[in-house]
C-alpha cells in the first residue's frame, strides 16, 4: 500500500488534555500490570520466609524501590480516576466538548488529592 | 472447485455474538476494583516500614486475606483484558498477535496461581521466622 499521510498528524497536532489523559490511562495500565509481577513476587517471598522477605524488603526500602512503589500507587490512583470517567462515559454521558477537558482536569485533581490522602495516611 | 457451503466458509470468520462480553467483564471488574484499590493503596504506602512478622499477621486477618485475594485476582483478570486490547491495537502481525495473546493469558494465570499459593500458605500453613 502507498504511504499516505495519517490523521491526526501527531508531530504538528497539539493534543488536547483529554487525549493526554487517555494515553496516560493506557500507559499506567501497562505499568500497573508489570507491577503486579512485583506484587506477586513479594507475596511469594513472604510465604517463603524471613530470609526471602529480607531481600524484597531491602529493595522496597531502597530509593529506587520507594520510587517505583510510589509511581505504582499514583498510577493506580490515576487509572482509578480515569477509569471512573470511563464508567460515566459508558452510561452515555459526558461526551460534550466542554465537559471532556473539564473532567480531565477533575480527574488529575482527584488523583492528586487521593495521593496526598494516601501519603498522609502513611505518615500517621 | 470449492465444495464448502457458504455457511461453512463464513463460520469462524465473523461475529460470534460475544463481542461485548470482554467489554462487560472489564467494566464489572473495574467497579469492584474501585474500593479494593483505595483500600490497598493505603496499606501499600506503609509497606516499606513493615517487618516480615507484621506482613504475615496482616495478611492472616480474615478481612485482609479475602480483600487481598480479591484485589490481586480481579486485577490480574482486568489486566489480562486490558493488555489484550493493547496488543490488538498495536500488533498487526498475526503470529505475533496470537503469541502475545497466549502469553498474556498464561502469564496472568500463572501469577494468579502463585498468588493463591502464597496467600493460602501464609494463612493456613503459617510462616515463622
Amino acid at each position: 500500500m502507498k504511504e499516505r499521510p495519517l490523521s491526526p498528524h501527531l508531530q504538528v497536532y497539539r493534543l488536547p488534555l483529554t487525549a493526554w489523559v487517555s494515553i496516560t490511562h493506557r500507559a499506567t495500565g501497562v505499568f500497573l500490570s508489570l507491577g503486579m509481577i512485583v506484587l506477586v513476587v513479594f507475596l511469594l517471598a513472604v510465604a517463603q520466609g524471613p530470609e526471602s522477605y529480607a531481600l524484597v524488603h531491602s529493595f522496597l526500602q531502597s530509593l529506587v524501590g520507594r520510587f517505583f512503589l510510589w509511581a505504582w500507587i499514583y498510577s493506580l490512583l490515576f487509572h482509578l480516576c480515569h477509569g471512573f470517567r470511563h464508567l460515566i462515559w459508558d452510561t452515555g454521558h459526558g461526551f460534550e466538548r466542554e465537559t471532556l477537558n473539564r473532567f480531565a482536569a477533575y480527574e488529575i485533581a482527584a488523583s492528586l488529592v487521593l495521593l496526598i490522602l494516601v501519603f498522609s495516611l502513611a505518615l500517621l | 472447485m470449492n465444495y464448502q457451503t457458504p455457511l461453512a466458509r463464513a463460520r469462524g470468520l465473523g461475529s460470534a455474538r460475544q463481542g461485548s462480553h470482554d467489554w462487560w467483564q472489564q467494566r464489572v471488574s473495574a467497579v469492584a476494583l474501585v474500593p479494593l484499590s483505595l483500600w490497598l493503596a493505603a496499606y501499600l504506602a506503609i509497606l516499606p516500614e513493615a517487618t516480615h512478622a507484621e506482613v504475615v499477621r496482616w495478611i492472616s486477618l480474615p478481612w485482609n486475606t479475602i480483600l487481598l485475594l480479591s484485589f490481586i485476582l480481579l486485577s490480574l483478570f482486568h489486566a489480562m483484558l486490558g493488555l489484550q486490547v493493547v496488543i490488538e491495537d498495536y500488533i498487526h502481525n498475526d503470529w505475533m498477535k496470537i503469541l502475545g495473546m497466549l502469553g498474556i493469558k498464561l502469564i496472568t494465570a500463572f501469577l494468579a496461581l502463585s498468588t493463591a499459593f502464597s496467600v493460602l500458605r501464609i494463612v493456613f500453613v503459617g510462616v515463622h521466622g
